[in-house]
């Protein structure tokens, strides 16, 4: 079978930094390549750059036979290069129709927009690749999992025969995925070819025809699904054997430190989006809070850690009632927040590793005297925290900025492990983290545990829940549908969860 | 390549390479305004060839009017050491002694925009606190007699900061309890100074006939350091004293860091436990009580008084001095000097080359042109800044 697309010895530099380093990759006609790689191992440059976004400094991509400059994202798709972005490039209030037309607009004596022409061609390929997308519905009344058909739509109808799709199952359930494959099989079928950019393991042995495993913005290694195992494409990514594994003992719970009643909150669009949400937390133990991302976990978190006023219901901490929507009494009373998004939440980006280290304690000794910050103090205390926790930075007066997703996600869990805590709340805490990082935090949480302290978890990644908790909570449309011990709980009776449905039920039907 | 290039070094001290780019971001920091104010002069000099005139006259008459002229510094220092006669030698400071008291409300009504920059607010209303202010020290300076100066001047001080603080925490009031933006109010409050400036001189402060306030007393000035005509005084001490206290308070400090926080990133002071409207509140009043400085060291240190049209756009020349200086205590300053001795020797360029005043006020603006829009400066000179870790100056209109 022809190479439709190759790249031979793609070298790109940054400042100081050797982003990808004479990358080879073939992609053949009707495969699937899943390119694997940690976070900053060169996998999003090596798509600009063939995304026309960046231009190697060196190399040769040949795209069907023919040597190419790919001047920017026109240009690619021109050649037929499409792009499906992570985060969807969608305008909600707008139908399917208008949001795949835009910015190929056809019209009607030049002036008029030609809808059912563009109405058309979206039925005609949504039948061919087995879409089902309706054109025209509003994105805003979508699923996830249809926008992101729609987002397939965009890139078939600019008649692009090369896909790539950076990380296509991060805001998918379960069952998402499963038809997303499906749809990626059909594609190949019909003689579309694919690269899958994915730092998940268990997916690329699902779905790849061929894997190529980027490390440190090199080719790690090349390798066909049915010759890999997990454990070998780990190591491969991460340079070292990994233990894919949380170790842990059996939960020992007592003292309840966490209580919910009947919480409801609104989030910024005056939507209730927790309605009626009761449970709680045990010292020693791991309460997981499984859903798809958006059915009011994070609106749940806020008003937890004070960060939203919630409008009903009671919480309670070490049995003793929270005044609502007070961040710094919730945090003074011994929880730690790991925030669902470190960047927004969790650190102040332009401020250097050392002032980050003490965001939520500056105010008290030893970092404060008086009204007077302790420089010495807190130098000290960041460049212990930096060594304790493993934080790879070139000092500790770099801003946080300049650190990977991972290091900066261990500043963060430095942080916040490093004062006297009864509960942690850790929200997404390895979202978007390589694999190596993953293992590091799970084996902190556990570790946390198992000196007594109370966790929430919550966490839109089944296999993590899974891993680490002790008793599974599914959150779905604001309400928590089962709390079931994980001893107990099945990926696919969670995956029904997630989506509504009760396992009992859907069996009797 | 043998080392895999993504990871960074591990180590963790403050190592030589780290301190090496430490210095190398100072020097970038300065590299650009100083190439900005250098390509406005350039520039600037090509406006007065295209107009007719000779700019290194022009430059030459800039440069006697505010530093002076060596030749007379010379002349009065062997006059001084010849005869005991300071006469001439301090006529000869005069220039340079001016320029630092132009520059003085300079200075503060420029750490009052900065201030508020670092708290990711946007004090647009240092002009009507500066008027305040300036009224508040002229009625204690004024009012209040039989205090001797030690009481009196703190006093004439403390109602400068107060009349100019309460001007700026009306607006933060209104952002922290209704969301109102500050940038429209602090502008609203600018008009209703003028206009309550207006009322208040023509009626309850007016004096004799003229709409101005009474001479302030004697006790409630701020003392100067030479005799008549040099007006060079002890604001400009103070002001350099302030801009010290608010780098302090700004970096070393636990408030400060709260003020930094919420300006740099207000969800993760949220998240911290910090109190952010109250921030807003405490910030606004801060910058009006410092633009009310610069209002009371004009009145107590050089007018003695204060009549209509006082404030000469201080407070809108300090958005650009506050941009042009990082927001930072010492680049404020410096910018101040720039500003002060640019405007005071602008006179003497007219006077004795013919080149209109107003070419400054075009300088002024190309520096701020190309300090706002750094791009113009990196491409003229082709140098690559790293812009990681900027300042937020101010966040968008609708929060």
């Amino acid at each position: 079978m022809a190479n439709v697309l190759e790249l031979h010895g793609v070298t790109k530099r940054f400042p100081g930094v050797l982003a990808n380093d004479h990358i080879d990759i073939a992609l053949k006609e009707g495969h699937i390549l899943a390119l694997l790689g940690e976070n900053g191992a060169g996998k999003t440059t090596l798509m600009n750059i063939l995304y026309g976004l960046y231009k190697p400094d060196e190399g040769r991509i040949i795209v069907h036979g023919e040597e190419v400059d790919i001047h920017g994202p026109n240009d690619a798709i021109a050649r037929g290069i499409g792009m499906v972005h992570q985060h969807f490039m969608l305008i909600p209030v707008m139908t399917v129709i208008e949001n795949v037309m835009l910015g190929v607009e056809p019209t009607v004596n030049g002036i008029f927009l030609d809808k059912a022409r563009v109405a058309a061609r979206i039925r005609e390929i949504s039948e061919q690749f087995g879409l089902d997308v309706d054109p025209d519905s509003y994105i805003k009344d979508l699923p996830v999992g249809i926008q992101q058909r729609v987002e397939i739509i965009k890139v078939l109808y600019r008649n692009a025969n090369i896909l790539i799709l950076d990380e296509p199952t991060a805001v998918l359930t379960p069952q998402e995925v499963d038809g997303l494959f499906q749809i990626l099989h059909t594609l190949i079928e019909k003689g579309k070819s694919i690269i899958f950019i994915t730092h998940k393991l268990k997916e690329v042995m699902a779905v790849a025809d061929e894997i190529t495993v980027l490390r440190g913005g090199r080719v790690a290694g090349s390798v066909l699904p049915q010759e890999a195992s997990l454990e070998k494409l780990a190591t491969l990514m991460v340079g070292r054997d990994v233990n894919l594994v949380v170790m842990k003992k059996t939960a020992a719970p007592t003292d309840v430190v966490l209580e919910v009643q009947d919480l409801y909150v609104r989030d910024e669009r005056e939507n209730l989006t927790v309605q009626g949400v009761s449970f709680e937390v045990r010292k020693g133990e791991v309460l997981g809070i499984a859903g798809v991302q958006g059915n009011g976990q994070t609106e749940l978190v806020y008003a937890l850690t004070g960060l939203s006023e919630p409008v009903s219901g009671q919480i309670n901490l070490m049995g003793k009632p929270v005044r609502h929507g007070r961040p710094r009494e919730i945090l003074e009373r011994g929880v730690a927040h790991i925030p669902e998004d470190r960047q927004k939440h969790g650190l102040i980006l332009s401020f250097p590793i050392h002032d980050n280290m003490m965001l939520c304690t500056y105010y008290q000794p030893p970092f404060a005297r008086g009204i007077t910050l302790q420089q010495k103090v807190i130098l000290d205390n960041a460049t212990e925290l930096v060594k304790q926790f493993d934080v790879r930075t070139p000092s500790i007066y770099v801003p946080a900025s300049s650190l990977s997703g991972g290091n900066q996600q261990k500043v963060i869990v430095a942080r916040e492990f490093s004062r006297p805590i009864e509960l942690l709340i850790a929200s997404q805490p390895t979202r978007g983290l390589d694999v190596g990082s993953i293992e590091y935090i799970h084996n902190r949480i556990i570790e946390k545990r198992d000196e007594g302290t109370g966790v929430l978890l919550v966490s839109s990644e089944l296999d993590e829940i899974i891993a680490l908790s002790d008793r599974i909570a599914v959150m779905y449309h604001g309400q928590i549908m089962a709390i079931v011990p994980a001893a107990q709980a099945t990926k696919e009776d969670l995956g029904l969860l997630m989506a509504g449905i009760q396992p009992e039920s859907a069996r009797a039907a | 390549m043998s080392e895999r290039p993504t990871k960074p070094p591990e180590s963790i001290q403050p190592d030589d390479a780290a301190k090496k780019k430490e210095t190398a971001s100072w020097r970038q920091s300065l590299l650009l305004p100083a190439l900005a104010v250098l390509t406005g002069l350039i520039i600037g000099g090509i406006v007065i060839v295209v107009s007719g005139g000779n700019p290194f006259q022009a430059y030459g008459a800039l440069f006697a009017g505010s530093f002076g002229t060596p030749s007379d510094f010379f002349a009065g220092l062997q006059v001084y050491f010849a005869t005991g006669e300071s006469h001439d030698l301090i006529r000869s400071l005069y220039p340079f002694t001016e320029s630092l008291v132009a520059s003085t409300p300079y200075i503060f009504a420029a750490l009052s925009v900065a201030i508020g920059f670092r708290c990711g607010l946007f004090n647009i209303g240092a002009e009507g606190q500066v008027l305040m202010g300036a009224l508040g020290s002229a009625y204690v300076g004024y009012s209040l007699t039989g205090l001797p100066a030690y009481i009196h001047l703190p006093l004439a001080l403390l109602g400068g900061v107060a009349a100019g603080g309460v001007w700026g925490m009306i607006p933060g009031y209104l952002k922290a309890r209704f969301g109102a933006h500050e940038v429209v109010n602090t502008m609203m409050l600018n008009w209703i100074a003028f206009k309550l400036s207006d009322w208040l001189l023509n009626g309850p402060m007016k004096s004799g006939f003229r709409p101005v306030t009474p001479n302030v007393l004697p006790t409630a000035e701020l003392p100067r350091f030479f005799a008549d005509p040099l007006r060079f005084n002890w604001g400009f001490v103070l002001a350099l004293l302030v801009a010290w206290a608010v780098y302090w308070l700004l970096f070393k400090t636990t408030l400060g860091f709260e003020i930094r926080s919420v300006g740099a990133n207000p969800d993760a002071a949220k998240y911290s436990g910090m109190n952010v409207t109250r921030n807003f509140v405490f910030v606004l009043a801060l910058a009006g009580g410092l633009a009310g400085l610069a209002g009371s060291a004009q009145v107590l240190g050089v007018d003695h008084w204060v009549g209509q049209g006082f404030s000469a756009g201080y407070g809108y020349d300090a958005i650009a001095l506050a941009l042009l200086g990082k927001s930072h205590p010492l680049g404020v300053v410096l910018s101040a000097l720039l500003f002060g001795f640019l405007r005071s020797g602008a006179t003497s360029m007219q006077s004795m080359a013919g080149i209109p005043i107003d070419i400054i006020s075009i300088i002024q603006g190309l520096v701020v042109v190309f300090v706002a829009a750094p791009a113009i400066i990196r491409w003229i000179y082709r140098i690559n800044i790293d812009t990681t870790g900027d300042t937020v100056l101010t966040r968008g209109w609708g929060r």
